[in-house]
């Protein structure tokens, strides 16, 4: 392994591990309505709103109306973006005088940023003005983890046997007690270390070699901050953070990927600090850790043994370049991959459809088990739903009535629980045998095992919320930009309701008092069942169709078969 | 509850969506002006480009080259270094085109360049990069081009290995980053030794 490499992997985890505690100390005081720094900053604020809002912020909802408060404001802001999107060429901010989109292009763009995807059908660039990025998408970055967050919050409030607590007003304190300092302090740092901060027009350039070009640029720095605090991943431009108008150093690369992991990796912390249990968060943060561990394994060591099939070229050095930047080397982009898919970010800073196939097993493992930290809020309800599940299968194995934080799992919440879980592989199987039965299997530009991977990815990153994409995938093509929005809103919303209406079903059961046959999920012994039961739970459901993507394409590569 | 709806999302865009863009638009500008304008670099008056952003040389013997670009313009041909169109080819590790598109480049650089062999070419700089607008080549990959540029300039290869050792950015700490050679700061040194630009060749070398 690189200097290079080892250097930027253990500065990444040393972070995660100096911010776990005190971060998601921080999370669990906001999550429960405690004092902060910033109240004096955003409290006289709030009460004006809640005032002219006729909110209540002491009242706590049902999960159904929270549920309902949830989907209606994003109901509103997905109408507001497709509208906004479509009218792009009357509204203001609009210096190199783009068109509106087309209907489907902004249903999918407007479906992919309110849901926390961030799928990128379109080259930022050379398609939208930059109203509609800070003004329509950018907010849209904003309150989509917030939205995440405050599910996160109002389930763990459950656990901890409080009320669900109020929609709006977690809404609100995710943003201005958690995203909104973060992104101001890392917007300015990033503009400092040179991505772009401007609202000028692109500048007209004269190139040494003759002709003419442009420097594209805009409120880069200021996007680039939510978009990775906020686990999107929506690139200002096509290339995302490979542009080096968006990650133009391996600080700045270090830093995007700091910000991704901060909020996903400290709830977990919170989880323990408000349910008032440290040492069953611990047991989760070690699971998780695992998995992320693996992936960043997988994303490095075959990128740098390379492509058999370039390297009978003899070139000097076996690495992988073909669609890596050279600032970040082989080890800043594998870290870079495998953070963003693990945090499901879904920025990239080099071509996954480029990486050699062992390789995007990591991304895979990331887009598929959805809960290595996983997203703002989302993530950790993912793993969450894994526990519940996890309990109940130990129950039926050793014959007791399963518990989980001193409340007994039944009927209701396991049935909840396993449609939450099933609604993924749903989702990624069936859009993707949809897409191969239909003339769409031809959309992609890779043949072979690798042009069902192309599908396969595009599904299982929108039903993860993920956004990244293998780019050889027509994503403009009619079919894919419906079909896509539609995974999206499905594996977005279902989940967060189902589990909502798990946490209230929890809340309202007798704690039952500890006893000698209690099972104790804070435990190493539990931690290793909970790591086997997501390892097979995935596998039963996923090996198939890796074995013809991803783990065919390996073998035919070795055997030097091209397509 | 549609009121709340209503307030609360019309409060947080403007927090969001307006305050936050301004002010950081503001602070930055006041701040690193430079940096935020996109750290244009500017020839005898005339902005040039940005250290930012690699551009196309290759094909050009008297320049230094980047790494290959697989950016393509509006109707979708090949475009090298399109800054409009950024990313990278896309093409699979089983691409039949891939393999072709890197035979061919190495066989433009044996072309080019006399007395170099196949295993002296770093791969980087013959396979394409992730936004199709990487600024940067290693230092080896900018030392195998020495006797084609020294060639097409009249300068000796002593005084372009100086050029680049200065053009060599160094990792951050010492750690963080491999050492890096940007193509364009490179290509500008080379300008301002020779005193103008080299002649160029055009519709020599593809540059893909």
């Amino acid at each position: 392994m690189s200097l290079d490499a080892a250097a930027s992997w253990v500065a990444v985890l040393a972070f995660f591990a100096v911010i776990l505690k005190p971060v998601g100390r921080y999370m669990g005081r906001v999550f429960t309505g405690q004092r902060t720094l910033l109240d004096p900053v955003f409290s006289p604020l709030e009460r004006r709103l809640w005032r002219w809002a006729g909110i209540d912020p002491q009242a706590s909802m049902t999960a159904v109306q929270y549920g309902t408060a949830l989907l209606a404001t994003n109901a509103l802001w997905a109408v507001f973006a497709y509208l906004a999107l479509r009218a792009q060429s009357h509204l203001p901010f609009n210096p190199q005088h783009f068109p509106g989109l087309t209907p489907p292009l902004a249903f999918n763009t407007a479906v992919s940023f309110v849901t926390n995807t961030n799928w990128q059908a379109y080259a930022g660039e050379n398609t939208l003005s930059y109203f509609s990025q800070f003004g329509v998408l950018g907010f849209l970055q904003w309150v989509s983890p917030a939205v995440g967050l405050a599910a996160l919050a109002a389930f763990l409030r459950a656990l901890a046997g409080r009320s669900l607590g109020n929609y709006f007003v977690d809404l609100t304190r995710a943003i201005t007690r958690l995203l909104l300092p973060a992104a101001v302090v890392l917007a300015v740092v990033l503009a400092a270390l040179g991505v772009p901060e401007t609202l000028a027009a692109y500048v007209h350039l004269h190139p040494l070699s003759g002709g003419s070009t442009w420097l594209p640029r805009g409120p880069i720095a200021s996007w680039e901050a939510i978009e990775h605090l906020g686990t999107n991943g929506g690139g200002f431009t096509a290339a995302n953070s490979a542009n080096p108008l968006e990650n133009p150093s391996p600080l700045t690369n270090l830093l995007e990927i700091a910000a991704m992991g901060l909020f996903p990796v400290a709830s977990f912390y919170a989880f323990g600090y408000v349910t008032g249990r440290p040492r069953a968060a611990w047991t989760l943060i070690a699971v998780a850790a695992a998995f992320y561990l693996a992936m960043l394994a997988l994303a490095y060591f075959p990128e740098v043994a390379g492509n058999p099939v370039l390297n009978r070229l003899g070139l000097h050095g076996t690495a992988n370049w073909v669609g890596k930047e050279l600032r970040f080397g082989i080890g800043g982009s594998a870290l870079f991959q495998a953070s963003s898919l693990a945090f499901t970010t879904g920025s990239v800073n080099a071509a996954p459809d480029s990486m050699v196939p062992l390789s995007t097993l990591s991304l895979f493992l990331g887009l598929l088990l959805n809960m290595v930290f996983g997203g703002d809020g989302v993530g950790l309800l993912n793993f969450l739903m894994f526990v519940i599940l996890t309990v109940f299968l130990l129950g039926l194995m050793v014959g007791r009535t399963p518990e989980f934080l001193g409340k007994k799992i039944e009927t209701r919440e396991v049935s909840l629980t396993a449609l939450a879980f099933l609604v993924h592989p749903l989702l990624i199987l069936g859009a993707t045998a949809l897409a191969v039965s239909l003339p769409a299997v031809h959309d992609t530009l890779n043949r072979g095992p690798q042009g069902l991977t192309e599908i396969l990815y595009g599904f299982a990153s929108t039903a993860a919320n993920n956004g990244s994409a293998m780019g050889g995938l027509e994503a403009g093509a009619p079919f894919y930009l419906w079909a896509t929005g539609v995974v999206m809103l499905i594996g977005r919303y279902v989940s967060i309701l189902l589990l909502l209406l798990v946490g209230e079903s929890l809340l309202a059961k007798k704690a039952v008092p500890e006893s000698p046959g209690t099972m104790h999920t804070d435990t190493p012994l539990f931690g290793g069942a909970l790591f086997g039961a997501i390892l097979v739970l995935n596998a039963l459901t996923f090996l198939p169709v890796m074995a013809l993507g991803p783990v065919a394409e390996t073998y035919l590569l070795g055997a030097h078969r091209l397509f | 509850m549609w009121r709340a709806v209503l307030v609360v999302s019309a409060g947080l865009w403007l927090l969001v969506g307006w305050a936050y863009p301004l002010a950081m638009v503001g602070i930055s500008q006041a701040a690193w002006p430079n940096q935020a304008n996109g750290s244009i670099l500017y020839y005898r008056g005339k902005a040039v480009g940005t250290p930012l952003l690699g551009q196309a040389f290759n094909g050009e013997p008297g320049f230094f080259w980047g790494r290959p670009s697989a950016t393509v313009n509006a109707a979708g041909q090949p475009d090298p270094y399109n800054p409009l169109n950024s990313g990278p080819s896309n093409l699979g590790p089983d691409s039949r085109a891939l393999v072709a598109h890197v035979a061919r480049r190495i066989h433009q650089y044996l072309e080019s360049t006399p007395g170099l062999t196949v295993s002296e070419i770093p791969a980087s700089l013959v396979e394409s990069s992730g936004s199709g607008l990487d600024p940067d080549i290693s230092p080896q990959s900018a030392a195998i081009q020495i006797p084609r540029v020294s060639r097409a300039t009249g300068l000796s290869p002593a005084v372009l290995r100086q050029l680049i050792a200065q053009a060599t950015e160094r990792p951050v700490f010492g750690l963080f980053g491999r050492p890096r050679v940007n193509v364009l700061l490179l290509n500008l040194e080379l300008v301002e030794r020779l005193g103008h630009r080299p002649k160029l060749a055009r519709g020599g070398l593809p540059a893909r």
